[in-house]
């Protein structure tokens, strides 16, 4: 099976009783295993709590996501966490690995979340951050790091846990144009030559670029879908 | 790494946490210098005018504290000295014969305590020897007397001079005698000092005419605080013609003093737990404030709520036993310095203390009692005030947070 995300009929809606707010709007979604896909749309067009509910950190008002096979409508909030950190990896758009902890231990600390063998997490610590370009940077602290490296680093984490696809909010947002191509070149070889599917929102042109399927959000609708193209691997 | 993480976050706004840990070390150091000078003092008192002249019990013929005269005194037996002795907790025990009789010398008369004892027992549960300021220790069955230096001075008395002594014997005759000064003694309390004259046991026998009679028992303790099962102890096993007392029960207007004065400091202290729970609270809020993004994140991440509140917990528990440590830590050469150069009151303040018996020092005590209450006490503080920091985070929503 290489469906990953199946969404059927989702929609948000804000304060129900009293001025209701249809941030998502009866949206359907479907994507395959490799995809990379970008969510656009203007402010407000609803791209990110559409990533909120596929990434299943918010509920639906109606609908279904079905992630792997597995409804996670459905799923006891605790159950939905320990799905999270098994089968989703999350870049957000403010650079928000944990200022305390360095690239390396930011990047373990989703193993360790996992239970993963000390061996195992060392292993794919040192193949990710070479993955990403910063396998130098192994014991810098946040604070240390260009914005760039450290939203490389959230790149990183996220694949830390070999989710089934990653969500990124707006991944770009915040970087300058040098940073985001290496950014944007690294989570396309990722996608290349791992397999890995992404889902990003983004209002940035570079990266709609990039993007093999372009899925264009307006007032909480999909308007447009561009035809789903799969990654050859 | 959940308390790697948590020992770092305290440091990531160091002068916050610096300033926290400094009110939580100075206000255990401020607690454990109270308490122990506040201890030190009254076990000082307690070591004043209870070992040296009480006890820390006696056991006296039925009555006899009610009315203290030699009608209600007791013939020595062996079997009640045998059931004393093996109580558990009793060190040791020495007979005391006392009365109250007029001390003269020439023209001048004063009332005074006459105590009859076994010298070397009397020794050995008072240190009586180590309070003679001129002369030497009595000798069991000698003639001679030790008088309070206080008394002697009034009756214009020196070492080696003769005392005279008179009052009511066992029987209602008069009872007489005169006998030499061995020895002048020096007390702590100002009110022994001035009335307390000491002879041999066998002395007081003869002279108030009680041959193998006392009027007390007095009870010296391995440790003062096996004092209450000791008085359990005898009060159901001794015969019913005796009566065991603990000192508290003979002087309560001390032990409702040291009470009232333990209430007071425990309200000052109250204050002081409310002023640094306010502090360490203020932390926790603003800690809480600035990282609900982060806490949103992490759990977005797959760390589950409980795992995020441990973390919250283990900070403030971190945070708070720093500060008690580093307070503990002060307040040890503090009060050592303080048993070592107790407080010594001069001027109409020490005349006011020794107006109410008391010797006009403040004498620290070194006790590891204290020092584990006062930082317990803190750290359990610290624990509580994390309960709403963890509720908080265990009601987080992700989404929510990380807009924040």
């Amino acid at each position: 099976m290489n469906t990953v995300i199946d969404a059927h009929n989702i929609s948000k809606v804000y304060n129900p009783k009293t001025i209701p707010v249809h941030a998502v709007n009866n949206v359907h979604l479907h994507l395959e295993r490799g995809e990379f896909t970008a969510l656009v749309g203007p402010s407000g067009s609803g791209k990110t709590t559409l990533l909120n509910i596929i990434g299943g950190l918010d509920a639906p008002t109606e609908g279904v996501i079905m992630v792997n096979g597995v409804d996670i409508t459905r799923m006891r909030p605790n159950d939905l966490i320990n799905f999270r950190l098994n089968n989703i990896g999350f870049v957000f758009q403010a650079f928000n690995l944990i200022p305390v902890l360095t690239a390396r231990e930011n990047v373990e600390f989703i193993m360790l979340l996992q239970k993963r063998h000390k061996k195992e997490r060392e292993q794919r610590v040192r193949e990710l951050m070479e993955a990403v370009g910063l396998s130098d940077k192994l014991d810098s602290r946040p604070a240390q790091l260009s914005g760039g490296q450290q939203q490389r680093v959230a790149v990183a984490r996220a694949l830390a846990s070999k989710p089934q696809f990653v969500l990124a909010d707006e991944p770009t947002a915040n970087l300058d144009s040098h940073s985001a191509s290496t950014l944007l070149d690294i989570m396309e070889r990722l996608n290349r030559e791992e397999g890995i599917t992404f889902l990003f929102s983004t209002h940035d042109q570079r990266v709609i670029e990039r993007a093999r399927r372009v899925i264009t959000l307006v007032d909480g609708r999909i308007a447009e879908d561009s035809a789903p193209t799969p990654t050859a691997h | 790494m959940l308390l790697i993480l948590a020992w770092r976050n305290i440091w990531r706004n160091r002068n916050r946490s610096l300033i926290t840990i400094s009110a939580i070390a100075s206000f255990v150091l401020l607690a454990i210098v109270t308490v122990s000078l506040q201890q030190g003092v009254w076990d000082n008192l307690v070591k004043n005018l209870v070992s040296l002249y009480t006890g820390y019990a006696q056991v006296h013929g039925k009555d006899y504290w009610e009315e203290q005269t030699l009608e209600n005194s007791f013939e020595i037996n062996e079997q009640v000295d045998q059931l004393v002795q093996q109580t558990p907790g009793v060190r040791n025990m020495t007979h005391r014969l006392e009365s109250f009789a007029l001390a003269s010398s020439g023209e001048k008369t004063r009332g005074c305590l006459v105590v009859g004892i076994d010298p070397v027992h009397e020794d050995s549960l008072t240190r009586l020897s180590a309070k003679i300021h001129q002369g030497d220790m009595l000798k069991p069955g000698e003639e001679a007397a030790l008088v309070a230096e206080g008394l002697a001075e009034k009756l214009n008395l020196g070492l080696g001079d003769t005392i005279v002594l008179l009052t009511q014997g066992y029987y209602g005759s008069t009872a007489a005698m005169k006998v030499a000064i061995k020895g002048l003694l020096h007390f702590g309390s100002p009110e022994l000092n001035q009335r307390v004259a000491y002879v041999p046991l066998a002395l007081a026998q003869y002279w108030l005419d009680a041959n193998k009679r006392a009027t007390a028992l007095v009870v010296g303790l391995t440790n003062a605080d096996q004092l209450p099962a000791v008085a359990r102890t005898l009060k159901k096993a001794l015969p019913d013609e005796y009566e065991a007392m603990t000192w508290q029960e003979m002087m309560p207007e001390i032990n409702q003093h040291i009470e009232a004065d333990s209430a007071g400091m425990y309200i000052m202290l109250g204050v002081l737990y409310l002023l640094i729970s306010f502090g360490i609270f203020s932390t926790l809020l603003m800690m809480l404030a600035e990282r609900q993004r982060e806490f949103g994140m992490l759990n977005a991440l797959g760390m589950p709520l409980g795992k995020i509140a441990r973390v919250v917990l283990a900070e403030t528990i971190f945070l708070t036993l720093v500060g008690c440590l580093v307070g503990v830590a002060l307040s040890y050469p503090a009060v050592w310095y303080l048993v070592e150069h107790p407080i010594v009151f001069t001027g109409e303040l020490a005349k006011t203390y020794e107006k109410f018996g008391f010797e006009p020092i403040f004498p620290a005590i070194m006790k590891a009692r204290i020092f584990i209450e006062q930082g317990l006490t803190v750290l359990i503080i610290g624990f509580v005030l994390a309960i709403y920091p963890v509720w908080r985070v265990m009601h987080l929503e992700a989404v929510v947070a990380m807009r924040k």
